[in-house]
């Protein structure tokens, strides 16, 4: 899934998704979304149309909004550094 | 065999709707629903001629998005060949490529339009192009061979001419460039053809200035010398 990878956190569109609808203030539309992400508004489409199969965003009335268990899965993302395959093979070079 | 019957789309009816596994993640065709869609097919990934293409489409790609009009690449490669292939395009070539490209592994996508010719290959799909209007309706088709590239001004030049027509209601005569001249719709009735008389060409042929609107315009050699050919002219033979 295009939204999710393969290790469970989330992709970069999906965070950007979730993030915009995590401070709206009402439904948004995807030329709503597509408008403030600067995302093309078929890729606004496809990715409420599959953070919506994974509930973590629902629908009502024309104006998408974040979930529960979306709004729980984009804290538990910003909670989680960011770790490259690199640095979890211990090469990485921080601090170099 | 996908379930696909293979068919060619007609020009005035709906495009088949479809939706496929992209660089861009799984799309429909009807996520591009109001605004204009260039879906075209390449026959593979890491082959000179369609690396070509690939980096003059994703030139031209900005100006077209800011026209509404999108590109949506297609080959029966995998989707990781395609990732592979973008990936060296850019690293090659110093040229992001900024649109999706369906992976159509199964040829579910290039049967329902047609893209592989047995002629030419029984295998890879051809370089067809399909400009589809905001509303979902196939409105032009360009095939080529294998061996030919595109010629991408081509390409941008009737996207332009196609929303140009819908834009004011005219037709572009041949070899039209975005702000040549146009052509308006021949009279429906003798009183409209009447007020259409004068100027010294038949009512039933009126050529008129067309202004340029659009960041397209700036991606087509301008208008050719002079009007269109107009009854009377003198030409050489």
């Amino acid at each position: 899934m295009a939204c999710i990878n393969p290790d469970g956190t989330l992709t970069a569109i999906a965070r950007a998704v979730l993030g915009h609808l995590a401070g709206a203030t009402k439904g948004i539309t995807p030329g709503d979304l597509a408008a403030g992400t600067g995302l093309p508004l078929y890729r606004a489409r496809a990715s409420l149309r599959e953070l919506g199969a994974a509930d973590l965003v629902a629908e009502h009335g024309g104006g998408w909004r974040l979930t529960g268990l979306g709004r729980e899965a984009l804290e538990i993302d910003l909670a989680t550094p960011i770790v490259t395959s690199a640095q979890s093979r211990g090469t990485g070079q921080q601090g170099a | 065999m996908n379930g696909v019957t293979p068919a060619l789309p007609r020009l005035g009816t709906p495009a088949p709707e479809f939706e496929a596994e992209t660089t861009h993640g799984r799309l429909r065709l009807a996520d591009f629903r109001g605004g204009w869609v260039i879906l075209f097919s390449h026959p593979a990934d890491f082959t000179p001629v369609c690396t070509t293409e690939f980096v003059e489409l994703a030139r031209v790609a900005p100006a077209l998005r800011a026209e509404g009009v999108e590109l949506l690449g297609l080959s029966i490669d995998s989707i990781h060949a395609h990732l592979a292939w973008l990936d060296a395009i850019e690293r090659e070539f110093g040229q992001a490529i900024p649109f999706p490209v369906i992976a159509d592994h199964d040829r579910r996508v290039a049967q329902a339009y047609g893209m592989i010719m047995p002629g030419d290959s029984g295998t890879e799909t051809s370089r067809c192009v399909f400009f589809i209007d905001p509303g979902g309706i196939v409105r032009a088709m360009i095939y080529y061979p294998l061996t030919t590239g595109r010629n991408v001004e081509e390409i941008v030049r009737v996207v332009r001419a196609l929303i140009t027509t819908d834009r004011h209601q005219v037709a572009t005569p041949a070899n039209w460039r975005p702000g040549g001249d146009v052509i308006l719709p021949t009279p429906r009735t003798a009183e409209d053809a009447a007020a259409r008389g004068g100027g010294g060409t038949p009512f039933w042929y009126t050529v008129t200035p067309a202004p340029p609107d659009g960041p397209l315009d700036d991606l087509v050699e301008g208008p050719v010398d002079g009007p269109v050919v107009r009854p009377g002219d003198d030409r050489e033979v």
